[in-house]
């Protein structure tokens, strides 16, 4: 990004209306930084976002003035801590529109809310001959979660597979859903194609057979408002650090009914109401899914990314990225021997693309000394890998804050891999 | 530093017409060779008799680091014995973990000293040992995967 522009000259030039990116980059101290002596260009944001300062700040303030354990404590600080913990929550409950702040869980991220529910649910729903439902283009955390409980209690995976442009064969999944499918899990957008899968139908159709679904919405939650009564679904997956909040908080959303039928999950402290050494009451949900002490100022973050986020127009957001990855589609594709893999009609955010003769780990190398970080590899998506018969690709994942700009310089940077291996 | 350095012509030259990338006849040893962290595959097959490497070949996919790297090691070691072979594993695996502000002795290595480079880039350090790993395994006739994790 050259630095010599007036900055009314250069948003301008971004042609975005309703939405300021330039503002927005100055939330984010991170981005000022070079890399290389480049300035930096950051496009691996399915990885992880990065973090505005009022994120940062709430962090800070929450250990410098706030800390004390949550729960049960009589004084002030411990007070304080319980409330921003809880105020968390209900800010977690809004954001997702569900109905009660007690079906709000706080986990690590999507990885554990999914362990949680194949180690809860799976345990006391799936038996011998049962199926649990995912799909070809799933991240590897909903992909082994549901392999090892399938193993332990004899149950089946289920794939539902996927076309050449990494689309759903929704056309095959009412025959896969049979009287022995007890779980559907589901990306809501993938990581590794930018799909946005049809989650509504999904649902409807499941359900229609009374079988409850789990959607990873990892990818989802930063670039799309999310309403989990709209969508239906029954448990919602996701992370802090993906939505511009803190690594190690992440969320379980779940249906009452559901969870209140669950097993724990851990045992500890928190999860209890009644500890004797003959037998032990658990707490009601979400504390019996909580055991020991959470992460206070994760949560904390994670609240605050949210009041982030709902400060900006969030439909604005998803015009601004979806013009941008149009841009970045179009750019790439206009670049002689690449091809991007995942064309859905329906995506989100992620540009991943292989070249001639160019393995995406050299790509990867050569952008980073230009400034431009991306992730190679197989994205946690083996098995999707192998459907698309690719060892890896190199993948360009946008958020709100980037620009065209950018873009220019990715395809730049690109270039100069293609002059390295001329 | 330069990337011209790391991606020096005679990598580029093995990455793009790797020799020895084919499946000898006979073969009596081989190992499978991964990397999880970009999913890179390499199978390295060797043809021994007595204690010589009669014959040698890799197959699999991988960046140019790592096919220049399985490239130039098959080249080197043919007619070799196993304990010469031995020798340059240690002194290639030396070369590419030694910090990068130190010196290595890397005359032995002859052409594949060029794969030096990687050094400087800690993350690429795997793609250019994952050959070796792997000719590790097939000469001792671990007939099972290895990984450079």
């Amino acid at each position: 990004m050259p630095t010599n522009i007036a900055p009314s000259e250069r948003s301008a030039s971004r042609g975005a209306s309703a939405f300021d990116v330039e503002r927005i980059r100055r939330d984010f101290p991170i981005l000022t930084q070079r890399i290389h002596g480049k300035p930096l260009v950051y496009l691996d944001n399915a990885a992880t976002t990065q973090k505005p300062q009022s994120v940062i700040d709430a962090m800070v303030r929450s250990y410098a003035v706030d800390n004390a354990n949550i729960h049960r404590g009589v004084h002030l600080l411990s007070e304080r801590a319980t409330q921003a913990y809880e105020e968390s929550r209900i800010k977690v409950q809004k954001f997702l529109n569900a109905p009660n702040p007690r079906e709000i869980i706080f986990v690590r991220g999507t990885t554990e809310a999914i362990n949680l529910v194949a180690q809860t649910f799976g345990r006391v729903n799936l038996g011998k001959g049962d199926e649990v439902l995912i799909t070809e283009m799933e991240h590897h955390s909903n992909i082994v979660p549901w392999q090892m409980i399938c193993e332990e209690k004899g149950a089946q995976l289920k794939v539902l597979p996927i076309t050449d442009a990494g689309e759903l064969r929704m056309d095959l999944l009412d025959g896969m859903l049979t009287n022995r499918t007890k779980i559907v899990a589901v990306a809501h957008v993938s990581n590794s194609l930018g799909t946005i899968n049809p989650i509504k139908t999904i649902v409807e159709r499941a359900h229609e057979r009374g079988i409850p679904v789990l959607v990873d919405g990892a990818q989802a939650v930063a670039h799309m408002p999310v309403d989990v009564q709209a969508l239906g679904c029954d448990f919602y997956a996701m992370s802090g650090h993906k939505l511009f909040g803190p690594t190690g908080i992440g969320v379980l959303y779940g249906r009452l009914r559901l969870l209140e039928a669950m097993p724990p999950y851990q045992g500890g402290g928190d999860m209890i109401s009644a500890v004797s050494f003959k037998k032990t009451t658990y707490n009601v949900v979400p504390n019996k899914f909580e055991a020991g002490t959470p992460n206070i100022a994760g949560s904390v973050g994670l609240g605050a990314a949210i009041d982030y986020v709902k400060s900006l127009d969030f439909t604005a957001v998803a015009a601004y990225e979806s013009e941008l990855l149009a841009y970045g589609t179009a750019a790439l594709s206009a670049v002689p021997g690449i091809r991007i893999v995942g064309t859905a009609s329906h995506k989100a955010s992620v540009l991943s693309f292989v070249m001639d003769d160019v393995h995406p780990h050299d790509i990867g190398t050569i952008l980073d000394q230009e400034g431009v970080a991306i992730r190679t590899g197989h994205h946690c998506t083996q098995p999707l890998m192998e459907r698309l018969c690719l060892p890896a690709t190199a993948r360009a994942s946008l958020a709100l804050y980037n620009t065209k700009e950018e873009i220019d310089a990715l395809v730049g940077a690109l270039s100069k891999v293609r002059e390295i291996f001329a | 530093m330069d990337l011209r350095e790391l991606y020096q012509e005679v990598i580029l030259d093995h990455n793009k017409r790797p020799r020895n990338f084919r499946v000898p006849d006979p073969v009596n040893r081989k190992a499978e060779g991964y990397n999880p962290l970009c999913g890179d595959k390499i199978t390295v097959f060797l043809y021994v008799e007595g204690d010589v490497i009669k014959d040698l070949g890799f197959q699999g996919t991988g960046c140019a680091i790592s096919k220049a790297s399985a490239s130039m090691m098959t080249d080197a070691l043919k007619g070799k014995t196993l304990d010469e072979a031995n020798t340059f594993f240690d002194q290639f695996h030396d070369m590419v973990t030694t910090p990068a502000n130190v010196e290595v002795k890397s005359e032995a290595l002859g052409k594949m000293a060029v794969l030096a480079g990687v050094r400087e880039y800690p993350m690429r350090v795997k793609c250019a040992s994952l050959a070796w790993h792997t000719l590790k395994a097939a000469m001792q006739a671990e007939n099972h995967v290895v990984s450079t994790e």
